[in-house]
């Protein structure tokens, strides 16, 4: 649902002074709040990190389909069955528009896909656990597109025209999805004893991976000024990780659950909450592949594409000879 | 014929309706995520998501004709194998995509005429629902003539995956088209169409899209029954199994 790993050029932020003629006016113009279209010039750095943030935020939209697919043949009633159908069409919609949004930077769909499939492109790494139980529908509306409304609201004023307009659009189905995936909990909540412990156990192991989303703490992101400079990021991972605990714990207290996280405590002087570490062996480990599904995922993926080999051919050959039909008729 | 002899019929076709929308809606939504590009993957959970949504109008009024209480969701997670009423073709498993493809397209051929017919049904209600579903199947049907036709006409392996397709599922096509009692009093109270005429009209529509796709269809092949009286395939338990699975193992949760 977002990029979490985005390395940017890696280089210091220059300084205007320090700066070309056109450097300098490309920067002024995104101080001006003034977007950038495709046929803008732009440094090369922001086209990069472009290309692999709006890329890896398509794959996560991609891949994201295959947890919560998982469900769609054992969804509980017809409407549950029809909304996550309706969710899961939406997802593969954002990736859709997120690979025409980076096509634009000049990268083709075909060699996005390729950087996917040959494992070199990275995708959201929540998207490596396991859907166990109906419950985890639940919480990954709630959780994980709660997380990524969060990161997707300040990246509906990115630099960049198209990735902006496209996350307009994605913001608007991602509340739909979350408050769906919080319709699920709470019907869990009021339901039976052995309902209420799957609601629990999921946001048990859903929690720690959710706040994982929003990428390592401030002190080990290296690369987040320059991103902030050409106002493709806007807020610090560890700002956007508070706003998610501070706007998720008095959810869980409704639904009379509690996270997994005993230091959760309210901070009056702070006026927010104090919560505990993440563990950021486990994040780098499953970000590096080393996550439950993180095979299985791309062997899911690697499978359609391969499969589907004749499908596309097939339609390219069709193509092929009714333009020489055409030709030979003219 | 009493009001109660024509509910029941009734509810018997909204029944067959109703299970074979759920039926193919179920095995279609398996592809998400798996299909061959990112375009279908949206296409078929559309396809999906209309026939779920026939599924409820079909199966609700299938309940409320009934008159026992029971709902559209009782109807579809709570019957077993011998209850369901939809044709064999729809069970027949996704298989590969020209498969599921040619299985979408010898049923949308079939379905689309069923409910254009039914538009004019003396019973209010199945009109009603097939005039909301036929704006729908009007499109799936487009979408599946026109896949059928590239892809068949398409590469040598697209060719051959197509035909093969079409041997394996032509003999799933004539329960469909082959009334029985059900079939024979309702097309007699004009609840619904002769099905000798929907054969009619389906043959020349699917004639005419194979042999554009230069697609062969096989000759003397026994066509199978059952679907209509509860006989299904040995996959069907399963389908239902994995369908069935949370209303099953937590009788009496609401979701």
């Amino acid at each position: 649902m977002y990029a979490q790993q985005v390395k940017s050029t890696g280089a210091r932020v220059k300084s205007l002074e320090e700066m070309d003629a056109q450097e300098r006016a490309f920067q002024e113009r995104i101080d001006a709040g003034i977007k950038i279209e495709p046929k803008d010039w732009m440094p090369e750095g922001y086209r990069k990190t472009l290309i692999r943030q709006i890329s890896q935020h398509a794959h996560s939209e991609i891949v994201g389909q295959l947890p919560e697919g998982n469900w769609i043949t054992s969804a509980p009633t017809l409407d549950r069955k029809a909304i996550l159908i309706a969710k899961v069409q939406d997802e593969a919609g954002h990736g859709l528009y997120l690979y025409c949004a980076a096509e634009t930077l000049g990268v083709s769909r075909d060699q996005m896909t390729k950087d996917l499939l040959s494992g070199k492109a990275k995708y959201s790494s929540i998207f490596n656990y396991p859907t166990l139980t109906w419950a985890d529908i639940g919480a990954i509306g709630w959780l994980v597109d709660g997380a990524a409304i969060m990161n997707q609201v300040p990246l509906q004023r990115c630099s960049f025209g198209p990735y902006s307009r496209a996350m307009i659009r994605v913001c608007k189905e991602e509340s739909f999805h979350q408050r769906q995936g919080y319709d699920i909990m709470m019907k869990l909540c009021d339901g039976t004893v052995e309902q209420k412990e799957m609601a629990q156990d999921a946001l048990n192991r859903w929690w720690w991976p959710s706040l994982m989303m929003f990428g390592p703490s401030d002190n080990d992101s290296v690369h987040s000024a320059q991103s902030m400079a050409w106002k493709i990021k806007q807020d610090s991972n560890d700002e956007l990780r508070q706003k998610f605990v501070d706007q998720t714990v008095p959810q869980a207290d409704y639904l009379g659950l509690k996270p997994p996280d005993p230091d959760i405590k309210w901070n009056e002087a702070r006026g927010a909450y104090d919560f505990g570490e993440v563990d950021w062996e486990e994040f780098f480990r499953v970000v590096k592949g080393g996550g439950p599904c993180n095979k299985e995922r791309l062997a899911a993926r690697n499978k359609a594409w391969d499969d589907g080999a004749w499908f596309r051919d097939g339609l390219m050959a069709y193509a092929a000879t009714r333009d020489a039909r055409k030709v030979a008729a003219e | 014929m009493p009001k109660a002899a024509k509910d029941n019929l009734a509810m018997e076709f909204s029944l067959r309706m109703g299970d074979n929308c759920l039926i193919l809606g179920q095995q279609v939504a398996a592809w998400c995520g798996h299909a061959p590009v990112l375009e279908e993957d949206i296409a078929l959970a559309n396809t999906a998501l209309d026939l779920i949504g026939q599924t409820k109008f079909w199966l609700g009024l299938a309940a409320e004709l009934e008159g026992e209480g029971r709902s559209a969701d009782d109807l579809a997670f709570l019957r077993d194998v011998r209850a369901f009423r939809n044709g064999l073709l729809v069970e027949q498993p996704n298989g590969d995509f020209g498969q599921t493809l040619m299985r979408q397209f010898l049923f949308d051929a079939w379905h689309y005429l069923v409910l254009t017919a039914l538009l004019s049904s003396t019973e209010k209600r199945i009109a009603e629902i097939a005039e909301k579903a036929v704006k729908e199947v009007t499109y799936h049907l487009e979408r599946s003539s026109d896949l059928v036709i590239r892809l068949g006409d398409g590469s040598a392996e697209s060719h051959a995956r197509m035909q093969t397709a079409l041997d394996d599922l032509w003999r799933f096509t004539g329960e469909l088209m082959t009334p029985d009692s059900v079939d024979e009093a309702l097309a007699e109270i004009g609840v619904a169409p002769d099905l000798g005429r929907i054969e009619k009209q389906w043959a020349e529509h699917v004639r005419a899209v194979l042999q554009e796709a230069t697609l062969t269809i096989p000759e003397g092949a026994y066509m199978q029954q059952g679907g209509k009286a509860g006989l299904h395939s040995e996959a069907f338990g399963h389908l239902l199994a994995d369908m069935q699975f949370l209303q099953r193992a937590y009788p009496g949760a609401t979701w």
